[in-house]
């Protein structure tokens, strides 16, 4: 259980600019500059759907104290256009610094906040570097704001920037050309942001998507197929490098349909695998996600909400489908639907899924949003040897793929084993697995697939279904899940009122009992989620008959900034 | 050999359906490849999409894959990733995977997939009773167009040479013999390969007499190495069926370069 520490500041810092203008590399490298001093970092990327142009931001805050979602008001700014700058204008705070690329100072300088012309793509053509090096001047800048002498910045940077925009030596000399270039400008450092490693966070900068791809290899991941889309693309991406040098194997087919049902002829072949999609390349995937239900098929799936409807704000956030995904599929079969809140979590979710999903041979999904699988943070992951949860083996006797059992759960066995023919049908099958529909086998092979969710729930208890932060006695309580627990953290710090945050991690099988237990005694629940219809408070109500008495609900493809959210908190604990 | 590989489930075909030859010869090409040490029973997996070709599976007694309507390609394609000592068939139809799953069969072509596709091609949807396939004839009177289809058919086999095949064949059902070697050809072959069998369906689409008067088998000397040969080989002026293996390659497979 957290304690909230309360008044311990946090900063907050954007690269704002064009897409191509090497907005994420600048982010990442403030962020790991913040991480290298022991701070404890979370950077949210913002892109439209397209390659050049348009408005991009990293946006990054860090603090002496475990920071779980970024803030909105800024403390600088790193732009590489006037327009991007204006923008982000409410969100400056009183004293906050915009660097910008000289050429675009002018258009700047009726702004009240201090602006600093640094010659960012000037020394970047001087130098010969690629284009999106720019940010990297800026970096340099924000070293001397808050007040590392150059050397240490030299060094720092030295360690930080890596193989990429032209390689470390000629970002250096990037930065210190736009160190030199604050410091000329009579600008002065300002101390109060400099932080000396206040909470010395050992841990590492994670995105949600490569903490997925972790928790899978983690948990033996042998194969990942998968079509890009985003905000699910980074898991691919991941493993597909992971696979140069691995045994691991990763293939990109055709289309969303081909890369579930390749993947459903892998787990029938005996090798671990996943897929992974956005939610709009998962409703691709609905039929075989329900032919996994009837063969009893192992198969874990990363499934990335983004907002819809349809193509929907392509790469926007979104919570809008929870109740899809815990649905998913046609016909009713087990299924297990873990919500991770943050990267630790997400790689926890991963390796318990694919674990379970060969453990009890059914589907099992990580259900994640765009805020957290492409956002950064300071991540500690246990990282220890791999746990492979063993499938149940073939034993002696004639062999029957859907042996009736009293758990639910038949031997395993595969394709090539001598004495055993393995079947798999997308019909209702008898148990040695060919074709059935008589009403006493189609019952006795529905019942004797729910058996398995007993397991299922056995097993779920082991593992964190719920969490409680904050006061776990107050009477005022709220619950949400996914990466809404990020801002809800944050914005718990800035509340006065006694507060029982209850996160909900599991969704199916629903941990009623731990949900009930957890707002046992709360006289007025708040519910907190990013989509319009309030779905998790929908499922609360269906599944434990808990009504939540207010909501906050926001669908504008947007994460919830922690300050805003404190204050429609505030707003509603008024309330009588 | 050949009571082996058969189950207990009763044949819910027609009665002389031609899928039942089509049977008998997989199940006659899998003993012989066996009996020579070319293959072991329990490394074949038997796949199948939906349609009528797809009962098949419940009729060998060996390890068998029922995918989705047009998704069988995709699923042998990751059994076979998966394990390569595995030999993989996947039985589809004209519905399944020239209509529904069409995108699969080309990409795997395309890649070159160590796989064996056999279609039961009776130009029409048999099992849903009576619609027009993507291989049904301009003009087909179905449940779906009353007065006539009015597209043209695909032509799956110039299609396959297309898209990167590397075993291109025609057979016919009827002829199980012809059909039984071409099988064995076909999975003796290392990459895509791709056998149309011409499957006359008696109850809703009868083509049985058209095919005894139409069938010619390609001459003994014809050059399966020459792709354009083959390509035109395909189709003759008379309106003749031309049946055989038109086209063989080496090429790497996708799974050897995996």
């Amino acid at each position: 259980m957290d304690t909230v520490k309360q008044n311990i500041p946090v900063f907050t810092v954007a690269v704002v600019g064009a897409a191509g203008d090497g907005i994420k590399e600048g982010g990442l490298h403030l962020a790991e500059l913040a991480q290298h001093i022991g701070c404890s970092v979370y950077l949210t990327m913002e892109y439209p759907s397209l390659i050049r142009g348009g408005h991009n931001f990293g946006r990054m805050t860090y603090g002496a104290r475990e920071v779980h979602a970024d803030h909105s008001a800024l403390d600088a700014i790193i732009a590489m256009n006037s327009e991007s700058v204006l923008l982000h204008l409410e969100e400056l705070k009183e004293g906050a610094v915009v660097f910008v690329d000289a050429p675009h100072a002018e258009a700047l300088k009726e702004l009240s906040c201090k602006v600093v012309a640094l010659p960012m793509m000037a020394a970047v053509k001087g130098a010969g570097a690629p284009h999106a090096a720019g940010p990297s001047v800026g970096v340099g800048a924000y070293c001397y704001l808050v007040g590392r002498s150059r050397e240490e910045a030299e060094a720092m940077l030295g360690e930080v920037f890596g193989d990429i925009l032209g390689g470390v030596a000629m970002n250096v000399s990037l930065a210190m050309r736009g160190y030199d270039a604050a410091k000329e400008s009579g600008l002065m450092p300002k101390s109060e942001l400099t932080v000396n490693g206040g909470c010395v966070h050992t841990g590492e900068l994670l995105e949600g998507n490569k903490s997925v791809a972790l928790g899978f290899l983690s948990a033996g991941l042998e194969f990942y197929i998968g079509y890009p889309m985003t905000p699910a693309s980074g898991i691919l991406h991941f493993l597909a490098k992971e696979a140069v040098t691995t045994d691991l194997t990763v293939i990109h087919p055709e289309d969303e349909i081909a890369a579930i049902n390749m993947a459903l002829g892998v787990a029938y072949a005996g090798k671990r695998v996943a897929t992974g999609t956005a939610t709009g390349g998962f409703a691709l995937m609905q039929e075989a996600f329900s032919f996994a239900g009837v063969t009893e098929m192992p198969l874990a799936v990363a499934v990335s909400q983004r907002q819809g409807p349809a193509t929907g704000a392509a790469t926007r956030t979104s919570q809008g489908d929870l109740r899809f995904v815990v649905s998913a599929g046609h016909g009713e079969f087990p299924r297990i639907v873990i919500a991770p809140g943050d990267a630790a979590e997400a790689y926890t979710a991963a390796r318990t899924a694919l674990n379970l999903a060969w453990k009890f041979q059914t589907p099992a999904i990580v259900l994640l949003d765009k805020q957290l699988s492409e956002s950064y943070q300071t991540t500690i992951v246990e990282k220890g040897a791999k746990v492979v949860t063993p499938h149940k083996p073939q034993t002696e006797g004639e062999y029957l793929r859907f042996r009736f059992a009293d758990d639910g759960v038949s031997p395993l066995a595969f394709p090539g084993t001598s004495n055993a023919k393995v079947k798999a049908t997308s019909y209702e099958h008898d148990e040695f697995g060919v074709a059935s529909d008589k009403p006493e086998m189609v019952q006795a092979m529905q019942e004797k697939r729910w058996k398995k969710m007993e397991g299922i729930r056995a097993d779920s208890r082991t593992c964190e279904t719920v969490k409680v932060y904050g006061d776990s006695s107050a009477k005022d309580a709220v619950v949400f899940f996914g990466s809404t627990k990020g801002p809800m953290l944050e914005a718990c710090k800035m509340i006065e009122t006694p507060l029982r945050l209850v996160q909900i991690l599991w969704m199916e099988p629903f941990p009623e009992e731990e949900v009930m237990k957890a707002l046992d005694g709360v006289a007025r629940i708040i519910d907190v989620e990013a989509n319009h219809n309030g779905q998790l408070a929908g499922l609360l109500r269906e599944k434990t008959g808990i009504v939540c008495h207010e909501k906050i609900l926001k669908f504008n493809a947007r994460p919830f900034d922690p300050a805003v959210l404190a204050a429609e908190l505030r707003n509603k604990l008024s309330l009588s | 050999m050949t009571s082996q590989l058969a189950t207990s489930t009763k044949i819910s075909w027609c009665p002389g359906c031609p899928n039942n030859q089509i049977l008998v010869a997989f199940r006659k090409a899998v003993t012989e490849l066996c009996e020579v040490g070319a293959l072991k029973e329990e490394n074949i997996v038997a796949a199948a999409g939906i349609g009528c070709h797809a009962k098949i599976l419940d009729y060998l007694n060996m390890n068998t894959f029922n995918a989705l309507h047009g998704r069988a390609i995709p699923a042998i394609e990751g059994i076979k990733a998966a394990n390569d000592a595995l030999t993989v068939v996947a039985f589809s139809g004209d519905g399944d995977s020239y209509s529904e799953g069409l995108s699969h069969l080309i990409h795997a072509a395309q890649r070159n997939s160590d796989i064996n596709v056999f279609i039961h091609d009776n130009q029409i949807f048999a099992l849903t009773t009576g619609q027009a396939t993507a291989t049904s004839p301009k003009g087909f009177k179905g449940l779906t167009r009353p007065s006539g289809s009015i597209e043209e058919p695909i032509d799956p086999l110039r299609m396959m040479m297309n898209a990167g095949a590397t075993f291109v064949a025609r057979a016919y059902a009827g002829e199980y013999e012809k059909t039984k070697e071409i099988m064995k050809a076909a999975i003796a072959h290392k990459g895509m390969s791709f056998i149309d069998i011409a499957q006359p369906c008696i109850t809703f689409f009868d083509t049985r007499d058209f095919y005894k008067e139409h069938i010619v088998w390609l001459p003994e000397d014809h050059d399966t190495t020459n792709l354009d040969a083959a390509y035109h080989a395909t189709k003759r002026d008379d309106g003749k069926i031309p049946m055989g293996i038109f086209y063989r390659a080496d090429r790497p497979t996708f799974e050897q370069q995996l």
